[in-house]
C-alpha cells in the first residue's frame, strides 16, 4: 500500500498551504474566504477517507522521507487506527468549525487572519496525530501551541484574550519542553526516534532505571497540554477566545492531544504501577474537581470549559487504569465527548450571540424563543450527563463499570465513589445548562430579544446532535471505529466486548442511577450552595500564576540587570571571566594531546624581536593616557606581527598585516585628531588590579592553550593535504593560500567582501548621522579646533606623494596579477591601492583630494561585490554550481604563455571591494574634517595662514631675544 | 620558539583585556586592536609553526606550511579592520554627540561595581 502512503504528508500539508489563502481571498468577500478555508480541509478529508478502508482492515499506513538522518530526525508518517481515529476529528469538527465561524464571527472580526490561524492549528494538529518520528511530532506539538496562542489570542484589543493566549502559551510551551527532554530519554532508551520502533521495546523501555523520569516529563507535557490537575488552570481563561475556537480547541484538538499521546504512548509507557498511581489520580481528581467548579460557574463558556477538564479527567483516569477495556471506553469517550462538547460549545456560542450574554443568571426561558438551538443544547446536554439512548451514556458506564472494580491503595471502594461523585456533579451542571438557560419562564429583561439562529450557525451542532443520537441509539455503527482504534492504543489483541445500551444490571447501572438522582438533588439546592461555594475560601489558580510569572520576571531582570547594567567595562569583565572559566572547565574536564613535536630552537633575531614586542605591548600599559605614543608603540607591536608573519612562512599574512597595520594606524590617527589627546585618571587602585587579575588570567590562558597546541598534534587529520595537491591541477595557482580565498573557499571570500563593504557602508551612515545632528554642529562651531601644524601641508610630502602615485599604483597591480602563483593577490593589492590613495589625503588635504575623486567609494564597492557575483554566476552557464572556477593558458605572441583564470575576476571584485571599503571609511572620517572647516590648498605648499602671524611673532621674539643676549 | 609564540600571543590578550576594561572609548578601540592580534597569531599559530616553508608550490619541494589557517587569517586581518573602523566611528560619534569619550555615560558612580 505504498501508493495510499504518500497521501499521508498530503494530508498533514493540505492545511498549511490552505492557510496562506483565507489571508488574501477575505478580500473576495466572507464566503468566497470561508470556502477557501474549507477547501483543503475537505480534501484532506478525501485522502483521510480514501485512506480509512485499509486502516479500518488492520492495515497501518506508512510513508517515510528522511530529512536529517544523522540526528534521527525523518519526515515519517503512518496511519493507524488512533491516527484515523484524531485525524478525523479535527478534520471532521474542523470544517463544521470553518462553517460555524462564518456564520459567527462579526464584520468587524478579521475573518481572513482567524481561518489562517485555524488552518495552521489544524495542520499542526494533523501533523502531531500522523507523525511516526517523535521528533516531528514535537515540531508539530510545538506548532499546536503557539498557533492556538494566536487563536486564543484572537480579540486582540481583550485584555482577557491576551492574557488568556499568554498563559495557555507559558503552561502548554512549558509542558512542551518538558515533552521534549521525556521523548529524547525515551529515543535514547530505544536507540530510535521512529515511534513505531519505539513501540516495539516496551521491556527495553520499562526495565530502564530513565522510565521513570521519562514518564514524568511526556506526563507533563500530555497533563499541560490536557488541562489536568495541577496545570488545569490555563483552559478556563482561554474561553477569552471566540466560540469557534473555544469549540475547536477544547473539544475535539488541542486538548485532545495530550489524551492522544499518552493513548500513543500507551502500550510501553502503561501497565506499571507509577502509570497508575500517577495516570488514574490525576485523572479522578481533575474529574471530579472540574465537575464540582464547572457547577459554580455562572459563565456559559466557563461552565463548559470545566466540565471539559473535567470530562478530560474522565478520559485520562481510564486511560491510567491501564487495561485493555479501559482502553476501549477512554476511546469511546473521546469520540463522544467531541461530538457533545462541540455541538454545546456551538451552542453556548449561538446564545451568546443572539443574547448577546453567555451570564447564566441572565437568561431562563429561552426554550421558547430559540426552540431548535434549545432541543440542539437538550440533548447534547443530556448525553454530557449520561442519559440512556444518547452517547454518552454508553461511555459513561463503561467508565463506571471500570472504576468499579479498580483497587486503589489496596482500597476497592475509593475510586467507584469518587467517579460516582464526579458523574455526579456532571448530571447537575449538565442539567443546569438546561434548566437554568432554557427552562423557566421567558424575561423581559436580554440585553438582546433572542430568536434562532440562520440554518448556517445551527447546522453544525444540529449535524454533531444527531451523530449524538444515532450512536446512543444504535452503538454498533462506532463499534468499527472504536475496535480499530482501541487496538491501535493497547498494540494488541482487545479482549471481547461489545458497545450496547443495556448489560444488565450491573454496579455502573446503579451508580450511575445514583448519579442522575444525586445530580438532579444538587442542582435543586443550587442556589442555597452557591453562595456558600462562592464565599468559601480557595486558592485562585490565576492569581498563584501571576505570582510566579512576577516573581521570575523580576528574578530574571535582576539577573540581567546584575550582569549587564549598561557598563561596559563591567560587561567586558564579566564576560573574561566567564570566558576564562569555561575555558578552565574544559581544560580540566577534557583530555589534552600530549606533546609530541619538538620545539623550534629560539634563534636571536626572533628573540629580540620578540623582546620588542614584550616592552612595546607593556609600554603600552604604562603610558596608555598618552593617546598617541600608546599608538606608535601599537604601530611597533603591528610590524613585528607581520615579521613573524614573513618568519613562519606566511608571505601574504604579513603583506596584509603591514598594509593594515598601516591603514588602521591612519584611520586611529584621523580620530585622534578629534578625540582628546589623554585619558584622565579614573580607576582606583583596588580597579586597576582587579583588571590587571583579570586581564593576567586570559593571558595566562591564552599563551598556555596556546602551547599545548604548538605541541600537540592534530586530533582528526588536517584537510590542508587536500588543498595542497589540488591547488595547482584544480585552481591553476601556486599559492595555496590565494587559490583557497578565491577558489577552495571562494563562497567563504564572497561572504566576507560583503561583510567588509556593508561595514563600510554603516561607518558612512554612521559619520552622516553624526554630522547631522548635535555632533555635526559641535564641529561647525570650531569649539573642538585643536593645535594645527604651521605647514598643513608639508611641501616635500606633497610632491613626495603625488610623483609616488603611479608607482604605488603599478606596485598594486603587479601584486594583483602575481596573486594567484606568488605571495599577494586581490586583498593585498586592494590595499596598498588604498594606502596610495590615502597618502594624498594626508599629504595635500582631505578637501584637495575630495575635489579629484571621480569614482565614489560606494560604487566601488558595489562593482567589487558585482564582479565577484558575476564570476559565480558564469559558472552556471557552464552548467556548473556557483563560483566554481576554470582556467586555461593563453599565449598572446611577442609575450610568454601566461594564465587566464576565472578566479582572477573574481579577485578583481575583492580587489575593488578593499579598496572601496577602506577608502569610504577613511573618507567618512574625513568628511568630519571638512565640517570642521577645512578648505582646499590651492598650491602643494600650504602654509596657514593663522599660524603665519604667530610664527613670525614667535620669529621676532626669538631674534629680540637674541639681541638682547 | 613555540615558548616565545605562545608568551607573546599571551602578552597581547593580557595588554588588550587590560586596555579593554579601561573606561574611555579610545583605550577600549586599542585593546581591541591587541585581541585582534592575538586571535589573529592564534589562529595563524593552529596550523603549527614552520620556517622557510612557505605554502607557495614549487619544484622539488615537499614540506609546506598549512595553507588553511593563512587563508583564514588573511580574510580575518581584512575584516578586523573593518570592525576597528566601525569602533573608531562609532566611537568618534559618540563623542562628538555626547561631548565625552566616557564608555559609561550615565553610570555616576563607575567605582560603586568593584
Amino acid at each position: 500500500m505504498e501508493s495510499i502512503g504518500t497521501f499521508l504528508p498530503l494530508i498533514a500539508m493540505m492545511p498549511f498551504v490552505g492557510a496562506l489563502f483565507p489571508g488574501l481571498m477575505i478580500q473576495a468577500g466572507r464566503n468566497v474566504c470561508a470556502m477557501t478555508a474549507a477547501v483543503p480541509t475537505i480534501l484532506a478529508i478525501i485522502m483521510l477517507t480514501i485512506c480509512a478502508p485499509a486502516v479500518l482492515d488492520g492495515e497501518v499506513l506508512q510513508f517515510s522521507l528522511p530529512w536529517l538522518p544523522s540526528l534521527g530526525l525523518n519526515v515519517n508518517f503512518f496511519l493507524d487506527g488512533l491516527g484515523l481515529l484524531f485525524a478525523g476529528l479535527i478534520l471532521g469538527i474542523g470544517i463544521l468549525i470553518i462553517l460555524y465561524a462564518r456564520f459567527y464571527l462579526s464584520r468587524q472580526d478579521p475573518m481572513g487572519q482567524f481561518y489562517t490561524y485555524l488552518l495552521l492549528f489544524q495542520g499542526a494538529m494533523v501533523g502531531i496525530v500522523l507523525s511516526d518520528n517523535i521528533l516531528l511530532l514535537l515540531i508539530f506539538w510545538e506548532l499546536t501551541s503557539l498557533s492556538s496562542f494566536l487563536l486564543i489570542g484572537y480579540w486582540k484589543h481583550l485584555p482577557e484574550g491576551r492574557q488568556g493566549a499568554r498563559m495557555a502559551l507559558t503552561v502548554t510551551g512549558m509542558g512542551g519542553l518538558a515533552m521534549i527532554a521525556g521523548m529524547l530519554i525515551l529515543g535514547n532508551i530505544v536507540g530510535s526516534y521512529d515511534l513505531t520502533v519505539i513501540l516495539e521495546n516496551k521491556d527495553a523501555i520499562q526495565a530502564s532505571p530513565l522510565y521513570l523520569p521519562a514518564l514524568l516529563l511526556i506526563l507533563v507535557g500530555c497533563f499541560a497540554k490536557s488541562a489536568q490537575f495541577p496545570f488545569h488552570f490555563w483552559l478556563p481563561h482561554a474561553m477569552a477566545a471566540p466560540t469557534p475556537v473555544s469549540a475547536y480547541l477544547h473539544s475535539a484538538t488541542m486538548v485532545k492531544a495530550g489524551l492522544f499521546l499518552m493513548a500513543r504512548m500507551w502500550p510501553v509507557l502503561a501497565g506499571t504501577p507509577e502509570w497508575f498511581y500517577i495516570v488514574a489520580t490525576t485523572g479522578l481528581i481533575t474529574m471530579v474537581l472540574g465537575a464540582v467548579i464547572a457547577l459554580f460557574k455562572d459563565d456559559l463558556k466557563a461552565l463548559l470549559a470545566f466540565s471539559t477538564v473535567s470530562h478530560l479527567g474522565l478520559i485520562t483516569m481510564l486511560l491510567g487504569f491501564g487495561t485493555p477495556l479501559a482502553a476501549v471506553a477512554a476511546v469511546f469517550h473521546i469520540i463522544n465527548h467531541a461530538t457533545f462538547k462541540a455541538a454545546l460549545f456551538m451552542t453556548a456560542g449561538i446564545v451568546d450571540h443572539e443574547a448577546h450574554t453567555r451570564d447564566i443568571k441572565r437568561l431562563g426561558g429561552l426554550r421558547h424563543l430559540m426552540p431548535i438551538t434549545f432541543l440542539i443544547a437538550m440533548l447534547a446536554a443530556l448525553s454530557m450527563a449520561g442519559i440512556p439512548l444518547l452517547n454518552g451514556f454508553l461511555s459513561k458506564e463503561m467508565m463506571l463499570e471500570e472504576a468499579a472494580h479498580t483497587v486503589w491503595a489496596g482500597s476497592p471502594w475509593l475510586v467507584p465513589a469518587l467517579a460516582t461523585l464526579g458523574a455526579l456533579f456532571s448530571v447537575a451542571y449538565s442539567f443546569r445548562y438546561i434548566v437554568h438557560v432554557f427552562l423557566g419562564d421567558v424575561r423581559q429583561d436580554y440585553p438582546s430579544k433572542p430568536h434562532d439562529p440562520d440554518f448556517g450557525m445551527w447546522a453544525a451542532p444540529g449535524f454533531l446532535v444527531l451523530l449524538v443520537v444515532l450512536i446512543g441509539v444504535l452503538p454498533a455503527v462506532a463499534e468499527p471505529l472504536v475496535r480499530t482504534t482501541a487496538g491501535a492504543v493497547v498494540g494488541g489483541e482487545l479482549p471481547y466486548f461489545s458497545l450496547k445500551i443495556w448489560h444488565g444490571l450491573t454496579p455502573a447501572l446503579f451508580m450511575s442511577a445514583i448519579a442522575v438522582a444525586g445530580g438532579a438533588l444538587v442542582l435543586s439546592i443550587h442556589s442555597v450552595l452557591a453562595p456558600r461555594w462562592d464565599a468559601a475560601p480557595r486558592p485562585e489558580a490565576k492569581q498563584i500564576f501571576d505570582a510566579i510569572a512576577r516573581t521570575a520576571t523580576v528574578f530574571s531582570r535582576w539577573l540581567t540587570d546584575m550582569l549587564h547594567n549598561g557598563s561596559l567595562s563591567r560587561f567586558a569583565a564579566i564576560f573574561a571571566v566567564a570566558v576564562i572559566a569555561a575555558g578552565l572547565f574544559a581544560w580540566t574536564g577534557g583530555e589534552a594531546g600530549p606533546p609530541v613535536r619538538e620545539p623550534l630552537e629560539i634563534a636571536a633575531v626572533p628573540a629580540i624581536a620578540w623582546a620588542l614586542l614584550v616592552l612595546c605591548s607593556l609600554g603600552m600599559l604604562v603610558f596608555h593616557r598618552n593617546r598617541l605614543l600608546v599608538l606608535i608603540l601599537m604601530g611597533v607591536v603591528g610590524l613585528i606581527v607581520s615579521l613573524a608573519f614573513i618568519y613562519f612562512s606566511a608571505p601574504d599574512l604579513a603583506l596584509t598585516q603591514i598594509s593594515v597595520e598601516v591603514v588602521t594606524i591612519i584611520l586611529l590617527l584621523l580620530a585622534l585628531n578629534f578625540l582628546p589627546k589623554v585619558s584622565p585618571k579614573e580607576s582606583s587602585p583596588g580597579r586597576r588590579l582587579r583588571d590587571g587579575v583579570v586581564a593576567g588570567a586570559g593571558g595566562l590562558a591564552v599563551a598556555g592553550l596556546t602551547y599545548a597546541i604548538l605541541l600537540g598534534d592534530f586530533a582528526q587529520e588536517s584537510i590542508s593535504a587536500f588543498h595542497l595537491e589540488n591547488s595547482y591541477s584544480g585552481g591553476g595557482g601556486t599559492n595555496v593560500v590565494n587559490v583557497i580565498l578565491v577558489d577552495f573557499r571562494g563562497y567563504d571570500t564572497f561572504g566576507e567582501i560583503i561583510v567588509l563593504g556593508i561595514a563600510a557602508l554603516v561607518i558612512y551612515a554612521l559619520s552622516q548621522s553624526v554630522l547631522g545632528g548635535a555632533g555635526g554642529r559641535w564641529l561647525a562651531s570650531g569649539e573642538l579646533d585643536s593645535k594645527k601644524a604651521g605647514d598643513r601641508h608639508p611641501l616635500m610630502m606633497v610632491i613626495a606623494s603625488r610623483v609616488m602615485m603611479p608607482i604605488a599604483l603599478m606596485a598594486g597591480v603587479y601584486i594583483f596579477l602575481r596573486g594567484h602563483n606568488e605571495p599577494g593577490g586581490g586583498f593585498i593589492a586592494g590595499l596598498v591601492v588604498a594606502i596610495a590613495l590615502v597618502m594624498q589625503y594626508m599629504a595635500s588635504g582631505f578637501a584637495w583630494a575630495v575635489a579629484r575623486q571621480r569614482v565614489p567609494y560606494h560604487t566601488t564597492i558595489a562593482l567589487g561585490v558585482m564582479a565577484a557575483c558575476f564570476t559565480g554566476v558564469g559558472a552556471w552557464f557552464a552548467g556548473r554550481p556557483f563560483l566554481t572556477s576554470d582556467f586555461g593558458y593563453v599565449t598572446i605572441p611577442p609575450l610568454e604563455k601566461f594564465e587566464l583564470a576565472t578566479a582572477m575576476a573574481f579577485d578583481i571584485g575583492v580587489f575593488l571591494c578593499v579598496i572601496g571599503a577602506v577608502m569610504l571609511a577613511l573618507d567618512s572620517l574625513s568628511s568630519m574634517a571638512r565640517r570642521a572647516g577645512e578648505t582646499v590648498n590651492q598650491l602643494p605648499m600650504d602654509i596657514d595662514p593663522a599660524r603665519r602671524s604667530v610664527a613670525n611673532a614667535t620669529d621676532k621674539m626669538a631674534v629680540a631675544a637674541g639681541k638682547e643676549a | 620558539m613555540e615558548f616565545l609564540v605562545a608568551s607573546a600571543i599571551g602578552v597581547l590578550t593580557a595588554v588588550g583585556l587590560y586596555l579593554v576594561l579601561r573606561f574611555r572609548s579610545f583605550p577600549v578601540i586599542l585593546g581591541i586592536s591587541m585581541l585582534s592580534y592575538a586571535v589573529n597569531v592564534f589562529l595563524f599559530a593552529t596550523g603549527r609553526l614552520a620556517v622557510d616553508m612557505p605554502p607557495v608550490l614549487s619544484e622539488g619541494v615537499t614540506a609546506y606550511t598549512d595553507p588553511l589557517p593563512q587563508a583564514l587569517v588573511l580574510t580575518a586581518i581584512v575584516i578586523s579592520f573593518g570592525m576597528t573602523a566601525v569602533v573608531v566611528l562609532l566611537a568618534l560619534g559618540a563623542y562628538l554627540s555626547a561631548r565625552t569619550d566616557a564608555v559609561d555615560i550615565g553610570l555616576d558612580d563607575q567605582e560603586a561595581d568593584t
